[in-house]
């Protein structure tokens, strides 16, 4: 048995009058897809930020394999040392593509930025990598040179992905990926998504409220209610025998066309 | 109306000695003593109301009167030049508030201010120079929230620095940015030396002078303290380098200043002539001129007249 990439133990958050995480425990293995599904305001955006060191949690912890260091918790580690962790070691794909891209800065140096921020100092190198990496999320090569504000949103979607995986993490957290894409365009998206996980074998950790997402990615699934985690396990056992109510409903709460 | 001499000997009556109160001043030189002891990071400081508007030197004009003393020569450049406007109304004030000597020779100057320019004329120890600066943030265009430059800033985690260096060369092939760019001093922090020509920024390492900088506006000041390394940013295949004039300066044939064009008419007719105004005086008056521009030169003196006689 390995050791796990990320433990997280009996994690609580609350903001005030309000418990938005409770007691959440799980365990993450190299390569492994997990995905949280669940209404809107259960409490799964704000699981995403405690364990992307983005907020901390009130009470709990969450433990991630750093290299050369082993499990650490991530509250003991210093802000400098979370820092570089999330743009090295780990990817975040933020929802509004807006938010994870420099809108002003061309596609190549959205690419290129976290291999600058590592001592990158070798234009024809970076250059290199930003071509490779916008063939591997299929965006024209002839685009590099454009800023992300004259893309669509399928092509930011897919360039922040780019930009994220550049640094070879081996943990990404992804909220919402496929938000405000149209069905076609999501398709494409996630299997995009499923051939470079599965292929650089990296872990995630999908947020999402759509079904359809987690069936084509996650491996294993974790569903959330008012904070609480109600069911998990494998995704299609979950998805094709759920147990508790809420699951059932969610399930079956999905159009069929 | 007389007017009185002050106590502090300026000539100007009302004041104190230039201009600021000294508690002001106090304030200002404890910031600076941060400044030099942490080079090139960015001390707040409780910039004042100058009596002259934001962008003409309120910064500059504030660490000058905060260091000047009754024995210092004062010179103030604006543009390399020591004519132009602001360097002329900048040196007035210190004269009327402070009484202090001016110069416009580099070398009799024990405090230089200036805007744009490092002079030509090499510095030495014991001189002051004084930018006035209008953007202290060398991270300002690509990242708009001051709590994230600070944390930038204070982790030194300055890949962003070289996102803006690549765009340029993505964009004109080469690293355009030829003003204001950024030098990492003493190995730690990254500096704007706004907004001098990168012509200057050699000029900047190990240099013997002590380097304040001041900006009004943005309350900021910094500092190079004499023989520190400041080293302009760069890649490994696009090297750091200076702008070239393939001719010298048209009156005192200078090959190694920084130049200016000036345009002779509306036929396209121009010149370059040195931007530091006394290095090019010094010079034609120690004999230098430069023949081949002489038709140049009668074109821009025949175009003055035309213009005086209209």
């Amino acid at each position: 048995m390995t050791t796990a990439l990320m433990r997280v133990r009996n994690l609580d958050k609350r903001f005030d009058t309000i418990h938005a995480c409770r007691n959440v425990s799980f365990e993450l293995h190299q390569g492994e897809v997990l995905g949280v599904v669940g209404e809107s305001g259960s409490g799964k955006t704000t699981l995403l930020r405690c364990l992307s060191g983005e907020m901390l949690p009130s009470a709990g912890t969450v433990e991630y394999d750093v290299r050369m260091r082993g499990l650490t918790d991530i509250a003991a580690l210093s802000e400098p040392e979370r820092r570089l962790l999330r743009r090295t070691d780990w990817g975040i794909v933020h929802q509004n593509p807006r938010d994870g891209l420099r809108m002003n800065i061309s596609a190549g140096g959205n690419v290129g930025e976290r291999l600058m921020a590592v001592g990158a100092r070798h234009y024809g190198e970076i250059r290199g990598e930003a071509v490779d990496w916008l063939e591997r999320v299929e965006l024209d090569q002839d685009r590099i040179d454009d800023a992300p504000s004259t893309f669509s949103g399928g092509m930011q979607q897919r360039l922040q992905i780019a930009r994220n995986l550049v640094s070879k993490p081996r943990l990404v957290f992804m909220d919402e990926p496929t938000g405000g894409l149209d069905v076609s365009v999501q398709a494409r998206l996630l299997d995009l998504l499923r051939g470079l996980v599965r292929d650089l074998h990296i872990a995630a950790i999908v947020v999402t409220h759509d079904l359809a997402v987690v069936r084509l990615l996650a491996d294993r699934l974790m569903v959330m209610r008012r904070g609480e985690v109600v069911e998990s396990g494998l995704t299609d056992q979950v998805l094709d025998d759920p147990q508790h109510a809420y699951t059932q409903l969610l399930v079956s709460s999905v159009l069929q066309p | 109306m007389t007017v009185a001499t002050n106590h502090n000997g300026g000539t100007e009556s009302g004041y104190n000695f230039a201009y600021l109160d000294e508690q002001t001043k106090r304030m200002i030189r404890r910031c600076l003593l941060k400044a030099v002891a942490i080079p090139g990071y960015q001390v707040p400081f409780g910039s004042r109301e100058m009596p002259l508007a934001y962008g003409w030197g309120t910064g500059g004009i504030q660490v000058t009167a905060s260091i000047i003393g009754p024995d210092d020569v004062l010179k103030v450049i604006d543009q390399g030049a020591d004519d132009t406007t602001n360097a002329v109304s900048i040196r007035h004030f210190f004269q009327r508030t402070a009484d202090v000597a001016t110069t416009e020779e580099t070398e009799d100057a024990t405090i230089i201010q200036t805007r744009h320019r490092v002079p030509e004329t090499a510095m030495k120890e014991g001189q002051i120079l004084v930018y006035q600066v209008p953007q202290p943030e060398p991270l300002r265009q690509l990242e708009p929230r001051e709590t994230e430059c600070r944390k930038i800033h204070g982790y030194a985690e300055y890949g962003l620095m070289h996102v803006k260096l690549y765009e340029d060369i993505a964009r004109f092939g080469h690293i355009a940015t030829s003003y204001s760019y950024p030098v990492l001093v003493n190995g730690r922090y990254v500096m704007s030396p706004t907004p001098i020509p990168k012509f200057d920024n050699p000029k900047m390492d190990s240099f013997p002078a002590l380097q304040l900088f001041g900006a009004g506006r943005e309350k900021r000041i910094y500092a190079v303290p004499p023989y520190t390394t400041v080293k302009s940013l760069d890649f490994d295949d696009h090297p750091f380098s200076v702008q070239k004039w393939d001719q010298a300066c048209a009156l005192c044939g200078a090959e190694d200043s920084f130049l200016d064009e000036v345009i002779l008419d509306d036929r396209g007719r121009k010149m370059f002539v040195c931007s530091d105004s006394n290095y090019c005086e010094q010079r034609q008056a120690a004999g230098y001129s430069n023949p081949a521009a002489a038709a140049d030169i009668a074109a821009y003196q025949l175009a003055l007249q035309g213009e005086a006689d209209a």
